[in-house]
C-alpha cells in the first residue's frame, strides 16, 4: 500500500534527519535538520490519520520553537562556531556506551516485544469514525473542553507561572 | 452527481496542481507590474511604460534580465543554506494555495470535481502550519549571507513574523467559533444561503466579524513583510536586509515569494471573510458538498467560471489594498512594531475572542438560530467594538513618536498613523 510505503519513508527520513542532526557541529545546521525531523514526524502522524497532531506539531515545534532556537543562535552569533560537545576519549566512551544501551533497549522492543499493530489498527479505526463524525479538530477539542477541562486549566496556569518566573529572573534591577 | 474518486480523482488533482501553479506564477508576474503601475499612479508619474503595450512586457524583460545576470556567491556565505534560503522563501507561499477553494465545484462526466487542490481535514490549521515556516527563508537568508546587514534583517524578520503569527492565529478563533469547522470549503459554504442542510449564516463574515477581519489583515500584512511592516528590508538602515547579498534569480525568488505571499494572504482574507467564491446577491451559486458526499445546489460549468471570476476580482481588490497601503503609510520604527504586536494586538485579539464567545453564548441562550439575524447581532457588536478600537483607543496612544521631549522642538507630539 502507498500509505505504508509513505509511512516507512517518513519514518526513515526522521531517523536519518535525527542522526544527521546530532552529528552536525554547526548549531544552525542542527536546527535545520531538527526542523526536518519534525516535518517527517508530522508526515508519520498524517499517515496514522492524526491530522490535528500533525498540524500542531508543525505549528508549535517547526514554526515557533525552532524559529526561536534559530533566533537565539543568530542573535548570539553562535552559528559559525564548531566546538565539539564530546571531547577526548572519555567523553566518546561515555557517549558511545549510552547510545549502545539505547539501541539495545529499542532492539528489545522490536524483537522481543508484543506486536502493537492490532492495537494501532483498532485505535486508528475508532479515530477515523470519530473524525468523520466530529471533524479532526473536534476529536481532540471535545474531550479537552469537557472531560479534561480542569487538567487543561491547571496546565495553563502552570505555563503562566513559568512565563512569569522567566520574566522575573530575566528582569533587570532598576538602577 | 457524486464527487470524483479513484483514477479520475488523481488525474483531476494533478491537473489542478499544474494549472493552479501556472496561474499563481502568472498572477505574481502581473502583481509586480500592477504594483509598479499603481505606485506610479499614486506618485503622479507613468510607471514602467517602455516595454510592450502600457509597459506590460516589463515583467518578462525583468525576468529575462534576472535569469541572465551573474549569480554572486559572497565569500563569507554558508553555501548550502545560502542556496536553500530563496527556495524556502518561495515554497510556503505557493503551497499555501493548496487549501484555498477558488470556484464552485465543476461537474464532469466522471463526477464532481471540487475546485480546491487539497481539501485537507485540518483546513486552516494547514494554513497556520505552512505560514509559520515562511520565516525560515528570511532567517536563513539573513544568517547564511555572512553579512551584518543581512543578519540584522534576518533577526528582525524572524522576531516580527513570530510575534505577529500569534495575533494571526488568534484572530481566526472567532471565525472557528462561528463555523465550528476548520475546512476552507465549509467556511465558504457557511457564508452562503442554503434552504437545506446544516444552518449557515447567509452573509459574508466581514460583517459579523468585522474586527476579526481587521486583525487578520494587519497581521497578514506583517507576515508578508510589506510596508508598513517591512523592517527586515528597511533600505535606509539595512541596505535591503536579508536579501542584500542575493543577486539575479536568487533575489528574484525572494521577490516572487513575497508577491506570492501577498496574493495568498489576499486569497485567505477572501475565503475567510469575503465569502470566498460566492457571488453576492445571487443565490444560484450556492453549491455545497457535504461530508457524506451529498451535493446541495446545481453545479454547472458556467457557474464554476463565474465564481472563479468573483474569487479573482475579490483577491485582486485586496492585492490593490495591499499596494495602496504600501505607498500610503510610512514604515514603523522597530519598537513601535513590537509594541503594536505584543502590547496591543495580542491583548486586543484576546479580548475580542472573549467578547465574541460571550455574545455567541448570549445569542444562543436567547435562542436565535444560526442565520441572518444571528450574524446581524454580531455585526452590531462588532460595529461597537470597531468604534471603541478606532476612536476611543487610538488617540495617539498606540503608535507615537519618541518619548516626551525626545524629539527636537516637539514636546508630546503623538502621531496617530492609522489603526
Amino acid at each position: 500500500m502507498i500509505q505504508d510505503f509513505l509511512f516507512q519513508a517518513f519514518a526513515a527520513s526522521a531517523i536519518l534527519g535525527a542522526v544527521i542532526m546530532v552529528t552536525r557541529r554547526n548549531p544552525v545546521s542542527a536546527v535545520i535538520f531538527l526542523v526536518g525531523v519534525f516535518f517527517a514526524t508530522s508526515g508519520m502522524f498524517l499517515m496514522l490519520d492524526a491530522h490535528y497532531i500533525a498540524a500542531i506539531n508543525v505549528i508549535l515545534y517547526g514554526g515557533a520553537i525552532m524559529v526561536l532556537f534559530l533566533f537565539v543562535l543568530m542573535l548570539l552569533n553562535l552559528g559559525h562556531a564548531d566546538w565539539r560537545d564530546l571531547r577526548g576519549p572519555v567523553g566518546g566512551l561515555i557517549g558511545g556506551s549510552i547510545s549502545i544501551a539505547f539501541l539495545g533497549v529499542l532492539t528489545r522492543l522490536f524483537v522481543g516485544g508484543t506486536d502493537a499493530r492490532p492495537v494501532v489498527e483498532i485505535a486508528g479505526s475508532a479515530l477515523r469514525e470519530a473524525a468523520a463524525e466530529q471533524g479532526v479538530v473536534g476529536v481532540v477539542a471535545r474531550p479537552l473542553f469537557t472531560e479534561y477541562t480542569i487538567v487543561l486549566e491547571v496546565t495553563g496556569v502552570l505555563l503562566l507561572v513559568s512565563i512569569v518566573g522567566t520574566i522575573l529572573l530575566a528582569r533587570r534591577e532598576r538602577t | 452527481m457524486n464527487p470524483v474518486t479513484g483514477g479520475a480523482f488523481v488525474l483531476a488533482t494533478v491537473g489542478k496542481v499544474i494549472i493552479f501553479f501556472s496561474v499563481l506564477m502568472l498572477a505574481v508576474m502581473l502583481a509586480t507590474i500592477f504594483e509598479r503601475k499603481v505606485c506610479g499612479f499614486m506618485q503622479d508619474r507613468s510607471g514602467p511604460n517602455r516595454v510592450g503595450p502600457w509597459g506590460l512586457l516589463q515583467v518578462i524583460a525583468d525576468g529575462l534580465k534576472n535569469l541572465l545576470k551573474e549569480e554572486t556567491m559572497p565569500a563569507q556565505a554558508v553555501r548550502p543554506f545560502f542556496l536553500l534560503a530563496p527556495v524556502l522563501g518561495i515554497l510556503p507561499a505557493t503551497i499555501l494555495f493548496a487549501v484555498i477553494p477558488f470556484a464552485s465545484p465543476l461537474p464532469t462526466q466522471w463526477g464532481l470535481v471540487e475546485m480546491i487542490v487539497a481539501d485537507v481535514p485540518i483546513g486552516f490549521l494547514y494554513v497556520l502550519a505552512i505560514g509559520s515556516i515562511g520565516v525560515y527563508g528570511v532567517a536563513m537568508g539573513g544568517w547564511a549571507s555572512g553579512s551584518k546587514y543581512s543578519l540584522l534583517g534576518g533577526l528582525r524578520g524572524s522576531a516580527q513574523m513570530v510575534s505577529y503569527e500569534v495575533a494571526l492565529a488568534l484572530s481566526l478563533v472567532p471565525l472557528i467559533l462561528l463555523t465550528g469547522d476548520v475546512r476552507a470549503p465549509e467556511i465558504v459554504s457557511m457564508q452562503q444561503t442554503f434552504t437545506a442542510g446544516p444552518a449557515t449564516y447567509a452573509t459574508w463574515f466581514m460583517f459579523p466579524l468585522l474586527v476579526g477581519l481587521f486583525f487578520f489583515f494587519v497581521s497578514g500584512l506583517a507576515e508578508t513583510n510589506r510596508l508598513p511592516f517591512d523592517l527586515p528590508e528597511a533600505e535606509a538602515e539595512l541596505i535591503t536586509g536579508y536579501h542584500t547579498e542575493y543577486s539575479a534569480m536568487k533575489f528574484s525568488m525572494f521577490m516572487i515569494g513575497e508577491f506570492a505571499h501577498v496574493i495568498t494572504v489576499a486569497a485567505l482574507v477572501t475565503v475567510f471573510f469575503l465569502g470566498g467564491w460566492d457571488i453576492p446577491f445571487w443565490q444560484g451559486d450556492n453549491i455545497r458538498v457535504l461530508a457524506d458526499g451529498t451535493v446541495i445546489g446545481e453545479p454547472t460549468w458556467w457557474k464554476t467560471l463565474l465564481t472563479l471570476g468573483a474569487f479573482g476580482v475579490k483577491t485582486s481588490l485586496l492585492v490593490l489594498v495591499f499596494v495602496w497601503i504600501r505607498w500610503t503609510l510610512p514604515r514603523f520604527r522597530y519598537d513601535q512594531l513590537m509594541d503594536l504586536g505584543w502590547k496591543f494586538m495580542l491583548e486586543a485579539v484576546t479580548v475580542y475572542i472573549l467578547v465574541i464567545a460571550f455574545v455567541i453564548l448570549g445569542i444562543e441562550a436567547v435562542g436565535i438560530p444560526a442565520g441572518g439575524w444571528y450574524a446581524f447581532v454580531l455585526f452590531l457588536v462588532n460595529l461597537a467594538l470597531a468604534g471603541v478600537l478606532f476612536f476611543a483607543m487610538d488617540r495617539g496612544t498606540l503608535i507615537r513618536g519618541g518619548a516626551k521631549g525626545a524629539r527636537p522642538g516637539g514636546g508630546d507630539a503623538a502621531e496617530g498613523q492609522g489603526g
